[in-house]
């Protein structure tokens, strides 16, 4: 009977860990291919969650599920030309300074325009319920995000692995120089990961806006874990960060079935045992521009 | 090839003012001259943050009402507001408030873990500190002062006010319960309470789990409910804690009846159609129907576009009791304050019954309410989302019944 409620938290563990991969995946991009810390990250995901309260009520949820991430990503294309570009070649410290400060405004900026206080907002009815398999149990909404998540990962896999674009961003992460003696401006390559890596934040809000309180600082309360992730995973590696996102959804929900008060020290725990042994972490690969 | 920038003085100062802008925000402060200076501080970030919005709102509107009826024997209040964040940081800003500003008295706080360290700050210079949100019992008892007051009910009147409920509908008795507690001061003092009262009354403790405050998936605690099949889950959760589980709790629609210990109206005003069930305790809420908390909703209204909830109310009858009892006495020596708040004069709070500062232990003893929360197709407007049950003690009984048990609290 225990070892049904441990394998419960087991796979209850992987679900949650589908939304910490959603917010480090785009950081991981971002941060292999431009260099830059994006301490802004939370910040994004929280304007995604903001625009699904303010979008639902007038084009329904489905809409907002295409239009909020879309809208978020634009965003991500603007910061990216007129302040991120300015930062690729710059001191990583400067970058952080840009988007610790950048994280403030746009949560200031929420709470000038919103207030302080959490937005009510509830999943559409047509996601409510649960689905029952013997003792367990899965919400609809959970298993959708866990839907949502692998075809978002799928494509960008195949984007990366499997297109002439992607051949050119690995090759980018690994030696930018290379690159551009071969004639190859790397610019559009980085808005669009940009665009693409702030649009997964939104993307996360958007689905987490059902299942958290939606107020001001809620990007701080993801950053540190999405942060986590892409350490454990690795530079530049793409499944390291699938991989290290899911292990610390189960990491934490089995520290919680034993030990409770011990469930966010669990993940900075798993971070230091993981960087011991490989300090590039999981997958990390070796990256000239890093060493 | 990326563009190559290079890093003048100029990139650095314009990329850090803006963090600097938002960073070295300085105190807030009205007025100037012969005014009389208030200390607020509560929390504005975290997981208190949006209370601590309330709380603001509150404390800002009664300055705004005293001074437009022409101050306090004709001086005007002037608010110095700072954010307590955390209890070293509450402590410090206390005495930097006390002896940069001279502020006359201090008002606020929400986290009890910090209340206790400004409570401390106000027994060594002797300043009066009117708590408007700690409850731990334990601020009334063994960490009690002659300079720290509570409008704020206390951990124990909380339990009482929803517990009465309970007890009515036989909700504790031969009952399995599970309780969710907030891991630091306020949730260990509540679940210590609760315990007691759950025990007294025949009521059977399934298990407990200490919730760390920045947690927001609650999901791994919720399977663990389930299995244990309990009869009634208990909140003992704070702020956005409250808001993040009953969010999840509907999601996994677990069908276990929850109720809490404690509670704030905002957090479940931010929750969302659907997901608010259960009978919670309130210290006043907006349906309370008397002439002074009619006129209190009104200017709120008006002033704020929405709404006034419990711990507006706190900051709000706070400064109005200073203003009251400083216009009363001819005087604004705040140790003569303490004096004539400890001689249990009486006090419009906005309440059926008026209530007093009880000298054992500077707790202001009055009503307190239950409500329950409607269903989602009950509900008239985004604000209207739970149904009065009514007072505790109710009309008639003694208003002392309710307050925190004596012994621990030693003044001297």
């Amino acid at each position: 009977m225990e070892l049904i409620f441990i394998l419960e938290q087991v796979l209850n563990g992987l679900l949650s860990g589908v939304y910490f991969l959603l917010i480090a995946l785009g950081l991981s991009l971002i941060f292999s291919l431009g260099g830059i810390v994006n301490l802004a990250h939370g910040a994004f995901y929280a304007i995604g969650a903001y625009l699904t309260v303010v979008l639902v009520p007038r084009i329904g949820f489905p809409a907002t599920f295409v239009a909020a991430p879309v809208l978020v990503g634009l965003l991500g294309i603007v910061i990216e030309r007129f302040l991120f570009r300015r930062f690729y070649r710059a001191d990583p410290i400067l970058s952080l300074l840009l988007t610790f400060g950048l994280a403030m405004v746009a949560e200031q900026g929420l709470r000038m325009i919103f207030g302080a206080s959490p937005l009510p907002y509830a999943m559409p009815d047509f996601l409510r319920g649960q689905l029952f398999l013997g003792d367990f149990i899965y919400p609809y909404y959970r298993l959708m995000m866990l839907a949502v998540a692998t075809v978002a990962v799928t494509l960008i896999w195949l984007l990366i692995y499997r297109t002439p674009f992607g051949r050119v961003v690995r090759a980018g992460v690994q030696n930018p120089e290379m690159v551009g003696a071969l004639g190859i401006s790397l610019e559009p390559y980085m808005v669009a990961i940009a665009a693409l890596g702030v649009g997964l934040a939104g993307l996360a809000g958007v689905l987490l806006a059902s299942i958290v309180t939606i107020h001001p600082a809620m990007g701080q309360e993801i950053l540190t874990a999405a942060f986590v992730v892409v350490v454990i995973g690795g530079l530049g590696s793409f499944w390291g960060v699938v991989a290290a996102a899911l292990l610390v959804g189960v990491v934490r929900g089995l520290t919680i079935y034993f030990e409770p008060a011990a469930s966010e020290a669990s993940m900075y725990l798993l971070m230091v045992l993981v960087l011991l042994f490989r300090p590039r972490g999981l997958f990390g690969e070796r990256i000239q521009k890093f060493e | 090839m990326l563009l190559k920038s290079t890093l003048s003085r100029r990139t650095l100062l314009k990329s850090t003012a803006g963090s600097a802008v938002v960073l070295g925000m300085p105190a807030i402060s009205y007025g100037q001259g012969d005014s009389i200076k208030i200390g607020h501080l509560t929390p504005r970030t975290g997981f208190l943050g949006p209370l601590g919005d309330y709380a603001v709102m509150g404390i800002q509107l009664a300055a705004d009402e005293i001074n437009a009826a022409g101050g306090v024997n004709g001086r005007k209040i002037e608010l110095v507001l700072e954010d307590s964040v955390n209890p070293q940081t509450a402590s410090a800003k206390a005495e930097r408030l006390i002896e940069r500003d001279k502020v006359a008295m201090l008002i606020g706080e929400i986290s009890s873990a910090s209340g206790l360290a400004i409570g401390q700050v106000a027994k060594r210079t002797k300043t009066v500190f009117i708590n408007t949100g700690c409850n731990s019992d334990a601020l009334r008892g063994s960490d009690c002062n002659q300079y720290m007051f509570h409008i704020e009910g206390a951990n124990s009147m909380y339990v009482q006010a929803v517990g009465t409920y309970l007890l009515k509908e036989n909700q504790v008795k031969g009952k399995k319960w599970y309780s969710l507690t907030a891991d630091y001061a306020f949730g260990h003092d509540l679940l210590k309470v609760a315990k007691a009262f759950m025990e007294k009354n025949g009521g059977q403790f399934a298990a407990d789990e200490l919730i760390p405050t920045d947690i927001s998936d609650f999901s791994p605690f919720l399977l663990k409910i389930r299995q244990a099949r309990p009869d009634i889950v208990i909140s003992n959760l704070a702020g956005n804690q409250i808001t993040n589980f009953l969010k999840q709790y509907s999601e996994y629609g677990l069908p276990f009846p929850v109720v809490g210990f404690a509670f704030d109206t905002a957090v479940a005003w931010g929750l969302g159609k659907g997901n608010f069930s259960g009978v919670w305790p309130l210290v006043w809420h907006h349906l309370v129907d008397t002439p002074t908390s009619k006129k209190y909703i009104g200017a709120f209204s008006k002033k704020y576009g929405k709404p006034p909830e419990n711990q507006s109310w706190g900051d709000y009858f706070s400064l109005r009791i200073v203003a009251q009892s400083m216009t009363e006495m001819k005087s604004t020596d705040p140790i003569k304050l303490a004096e004539h708040l400890r001689t249990g004069a009486k006090f419009d709070i906005g309440k059926s019954r008026e209530g007093y500062f009880r000298a054992y232990d500077n707790q202001m003893v009055m009503e307190m309410y239950a409500v329950r929360a409607k269903k989602a197709a009950d509900m008239k407007d985004q604000w209207d989302i739970y149904e009065a049950l009514g007072t505790v003690p109710a009309a008639g009984e003694d208003l002392e019944s309710i307050a925190p048990p004596k012994g621990a609290c030693n003044m001297a």
